[in-house]
């Protein structure tokens, strides 16, 4: 194929910043759920408020700023263009706002129109974008394993929100479909097929590039999209057959969650190398990331092997807490705290001029606040976590939640400010520059 | 001989040693070795840039028949978004000002790294269709790199 050879420039920067500011206020929603609905919110992973507490956080937090992010880095670092991208990013941030909103209301009041509604506009506006997103990855002429491994994810974005929109449409229509099935098939979708191959697909590039450690090895970052991909899918299908091949299953299982747990070692064992000694917020949250990934993996595959870890009720929360607590929100807002102080560079050094300097990256978001999230965020992490033994502890965990999305929020808030101020700075060093020299007053 | 693709790819990374050994000096406070490092790290990118807009470009736009807004003049573009950073950290090593050395070196890095992704992942692998067979330019390429 000739490659499409237009490589066009960033897009607006409101495009991706009001997926970014967005996001955390789920996550603060998240955490003020938690302090008003109590244990009752972790009790069960089948009740309909642990379902609205997972979608606050999956799709409000994780999916708003996983889509933002790749509408600015697709056609900035992939040389991906997506197609209006300004009607993409209208019709997805409004879609998934309204929709995260009436679906969470959906299994709050349990009233079939709010699930008929959410079903609408999660659909439309996720289809829409996964559409967009996949021409663009299929029409670049980059090459490499990052593009190879988002091109897998968005078809499991694919697979995981039609799975979604049958659950969503069994419950508006009162349908009898197997849900129980279904949503496993969906949350693994979720959390494998699209957010660990999407992270994949960002790390292959990030971790060496913002600390200058080795490369990741071919064997993992040729093979890993393609063998997870398959082995959900083969783990998928298994649920079909009746009776169901369970040894079968389980080991497509053990084998999937095996290789999660290797990039994530392979990623420490980067890290550990790295040439940037300097330890920075992105890092910690790299770390934790990488070892939350470990646990959930372990804990996973016993899950899988021991039937004591299986019938245990709280296994799947520690689970669930584990990627989306764990691993997903961490990595996101180390990426934030790169991606957001980056493009404001980039968009001012467009409007000074040569010879003005332009505020460098650290001047955007102080970097103590940075650290001052990651430690809110370490302990809504380890509360949480506690709360499956000790259930009270839900609501500190609750309270620390909403303080580290709280101050989420408050620095992409001051970044955002930031950004505007010192636009208007330069443009006023820029205009005075260009006012012809008036003598002297006298 | 080596690929032209994998030759400047290397030389990629060659820039990264050297801009690390740089930061880790300027942030110990060693001006002498932060000095040495960022000069050998500024004159292996500013080589880099010159291959590439003297010697790898103008034939690649030629045989390749991309003009105006393709991948060559975008990198182009960055290149110039560079040199001012450059600029600015030669001033930061001059005052010994160490936070606006690593600031500005920082800004720099990531900036480097998406362009050099972009070239690896796509201009490369043009260069590398339209010109790798071509040893004039390959042994031109490797003697300004080297120079």
């Amino acid at each position: 194929m000739q490659p499409g050879l237009s490589f066009e420039q960033a897009p607006p920067i409101s495009v991706p910043y009001r997926f970014f500011l967005t996001a955390p206020l789920f996550g603060i929603a998240a955490g003020l759920f938690l302090l008003w609905q109590g244990p009752a919110a972790i009790a069960s992973r089948w009740s309909p408020l642990s379902l609205a507490l997972t979608h606050l956080l999956a799709v409000g937090f994780m999916l708003m700023a996983m889509c933002g992010a790749m509408l600015q880095v697709l056609p900035v670092a992939a040389g991906a263009n997506i197609w209006r991208p300004l009607l993409v990013t209208r019709l997805t941030h409004a879609g998934l706002t309204l929709g995260t909103l009436l679906l969470v209301a959906g299994f709050l009041a349990e009233w079939p129109l709010l699930f008929k509604l959410a079903v609408a506009f999660l659909t439309v506006s996720l289809l829409f974008f996964a559409l967009a997103v996949l021409l663009a990855l299929l029409r670049t002429p980059a090459v490499g394993p990052t593009i190879v491994s988002l091109r897998i994810a968005v078809v499991g974005l694919f697979v995981t929100v039609i799975l979604g929109a049958t659950l969503a449409t069994a419950f508006g229509w009162h349908l009898s479909l197997p849900l129980t099935h279904l949503t496993h098939v969906h949350a693994a979708w979720g959390l494998g097929g699209w957010s660990l191959l999407l992270v994949a697909g960002v790390g292959y590039f990030v971790v060496p590039m913002f600390q200058l450690t080795p490369s990741y090895p071919a064997w993992l970052s040729r093979s890993y999209a393609w063998a997870l991909f398959c082995l959900l899918l083969a783990w998928s299908l298994a649920w079909l057959p009746d009776p169901r091949p369970q040894a079968l299953q389980t080991l497509l299982a053990c084998l999937a969650a095996l290789l999660p747990l290797a990039f994530a070692v392979v990623t420490l064992r980067l890290q550990g190398r790295r040439r940037r000694k300097m330890v920075e917020p992105t890092l910690l949250f790299w770390r934790l990331g990488a070892g939350s990934l470990i646990a959930a993996m372990a804990v996973l595959l016993l899950q899988q092997l021991l039937p004591a870890v299986d019938a245990y009720v709280g296994t799947p929360f520690v689970i669930g807490t584990l990627l989306i607590v764990g691993v997903f929100m961490p990595l996101i807002s180390g990426m934030l705290y790169k991606i957001m102080p980056f493009l404001n560079w980039l968009h001012l050094q467009k409007t000074g001029k040569p010879g003005l300097v332009v505020p460098n990256i650290r001047d955007m978001i102080p970097e103590a606040r940075m650290f001052m999230q990651f430690r809110l965020h370490l302990a809504a992490l380890v509360l949480l976590l506690a709360a499956v033994a000790l259930p009270v502890l839900v609501y500190p965990a609750g309270l620390a939640l909403a303080a580290s999305c709280l101050w989420l929020e408050r620095n992409l808030v001051t970044g955002t400010r930031n950004f505007i101020r010192f636009g208007e700075e330069l443009k006023a060093a820029v205009a005075r520059e260009r006012q012809p020299e008036r003598p002297a007053a006298a | 001989m080596a690929k032209l693709g994998e030759t400047m790819e290397k030389h990629h990374k060659k820039c990264d040693e050297d801009f690390a050994a740089a930061e880790e000096a300027a942030h110990k406070g060693d001006w002498d070795a932060c000095a040495k490092a960022y000069t050998k790290f500024r004159d292996e990118v500013l080589a880099h840039f010159s291959v590439e807009e003297d010697i790898l470009f103008p034939p690649l736009e030629e045989r390749s028949g991309i003009t105006s807004g393709g991948p060559p003049q975008m990198m182009r573009e960055e290149h110039e978004q560079m040199r001012p950073l450059l600029q600015q950290m030669d001033n930061a090593l001059e005052q010994k000002n160490a936070g606006n050395f690593t600031a500005t070196g920082e800004t720099l890095l990531v900036m480097m790294q998406q362009h050099n992704m972009k070239e690896e992942n796509i201009l490369y692998p043009m260069i590398d269709h339209h010109l790798g067979d071509d040893r004039d330019i390959t042994a031109r390429a490797e003697a300004g790199l080297n120079g």
